[in-house]
């Protein structure tokens, strides 16, 4: 790891501050990718600004339907909330599938959501749970948020201080991870709210994370795993490598969309 | 340099190093407490799971100026004089280990995952949950049954004492 620069904000305020005297900065939250990154000298950010200290970032309040989650709350507190589970159980199950039990402890949801790896998990259910992504200068919709891979609509030095949601009638995430490394390869999260449909793809799609329209007027039409058996995947929009090609990850996407309108109910 | 103060198996200690200095090397060569190792040196071998403020975590994945201000529990803090904590004690009866270079990390996981799930594990859960933790030698086996033994005894032993 190449040399930096520690800074430990216990403030949103404290934390923009100290990124604007920054060179080249980065806000660190539970550091799950961003320290992994940094041993491997991909990433030589000048200074560190740790935003684990930050009380009023962590933590998830249910209101009714209404759910606010702290961009610094863990993936372990995510899916540990019995308060979410009562009105939101896909997006605890969500949680409790990353990484592994250390990992968990550590990472959370606003690392995830700002890092918008292309394989996470948490951007599936940002999109289609239709969060409103809110920074310490603005409030992002979903839609608008994520731009491409590793890219999103955050300026520099824009911080997520939490996601906030009405929670559906229906949900569920599946994911097939790949053997090896456990991101996911194709993760669906599927959210029926009133009428209204949103079927999020992740860890497949060649420019990230995206809404799959196809999917959602299908379901619309009748919630039911077998309403998609006529849609069809574009393999022209999906990720190649040496885990999957192109037709591979396509038919997963549908596959697990199935399942998680399956397990949705 | 920065100086770095944490708790260490109920002791207070304190030393200097680099911001990028990794909390397992402090532990291991600031603080001489090498039962934790450093296996894989890229999160995905558990070999450095160490407690930090009553959570299992990647110490070779958080840098030691990060858990600065922490309490911090390594395989050295889990027994009590020469009496072995339940897991380790398990872990001998249940011959959990054969090299024995996972079995540190193996040991605060098995501790961690009792502490969250009491006497409710079962051996998928026990599976599961070692996701994060990766044997060359055992196959697991054994190590699963060390886990699932020493969740019955510490379930056990505290039914007894309600």
């Amino acid at each position: 790891m190449y040399e930096t620069n520690y800074h430990r904000a216990s403030s949103v305020d404290e934390a923009a501050q100290l990124m604007g005297n920054a060179g080249e900065g980065k806000y660190l939250a539970g550091g799950m990718t961003l320290i992994a990154t940094m041993k491997q000298r991909l990433a030589s950010p000048s200074d560190l600004i740790d935003l684990r200290h930050i009380a009023s970032m962590k933590g998830i309040t249910v209101n009714g339907r209404h759910v606010t989650i702290g961009a610094g709350t863990s993936h372990y507190d995510v899916a540990s909330s019995e308060a979410l589970r009562a009105v939101c159980p896909a997006l605890c199950h969500l949680a409790s599938h990353i990484g592994d039990p250390h990992v968990r402890h550590m990472g959370t949801i606003g690392g995830s959501v700002a890092n918008d790896d292309p394989a996470a998990d948490y951007p599936s259910a940002v999109l289609a749970l239709n969060m409103t992504v809110k920074t310490n200068k603005r409030e992002i919709a979903a839609d608008d948020f994520f731009v491409g891979m590793f890219e999103t609509a955050l300026e520099d030095g824009e911080i997520i201080v939490s996601f906030s949601f009405e929670a559906p009638d229906k949900a569920a995430y599946q994911k097939f991870p790949n053997p090896a490394s456990r991101y996911a390869m194709a993760g669906v999260f599927v959210a029926k709210k009133g009428s209204d449909v949103r079927v999020a793809v992740t860890g497949a799609g060649s420019n990230g994370v995206f809404r799959h329209t196809g999917m959602e007027a299908a379901l619309k039409a009748a919630w039911a795993p077998d309403a998609l058996a006529a849609v069809s995947v574009d393999a022209g929009l999906m990720m190649a490598d040496i885990h999957g090609n192109s037709d591979y990850r396509a038919n997963l996407v549908k596959v697990m969309a199935k399942r998680a309108v399956a397990a949705a109910g | 340099m920065t100086k770095v103060t944490l708790t260490v198996n109920g002791r207070k200690v304190s030393g200097e190093c680099e911001d990028r200095t990794l909390l397992v090397n402090f532990i291991r060569e600031n603080l001489g407490l090498t039962g934790t190792h450093v296996g894989c040196d890229t999160t995905q071998c558990g070999a450095c799971v160490v407690h930090m403020d009553g959570r299992s975590v990647k110490s070779c994945t958080i840098l030691a100026v990060q858990a600065s201000g922490s309490e911090i529990t390594t395989i050295e803090g889990l027994s009590s004089g020469d009496t072995l904590h339940p897991v380790q004690a398990a872990f001998k009866e249940n011959h959990g280990l054969q090299c024995g270079f996972c079995t540190p990390g193996m040991v605060m996981t098995a501790v961690d995952m009792i502490r969250r799930h009491g006497g409710q594990l079962d051996e998928q859960t026990v599976r599961q949950e070692l996701e994060g933790n990766i044997c060359r030698c055992t196959g697991y086996h054994n190590i699963v049954k060390s886990i699932l033994s020493a969740a019955d005894e510490m379930g056990g032993a505290k039914q007894a004492a309600e």
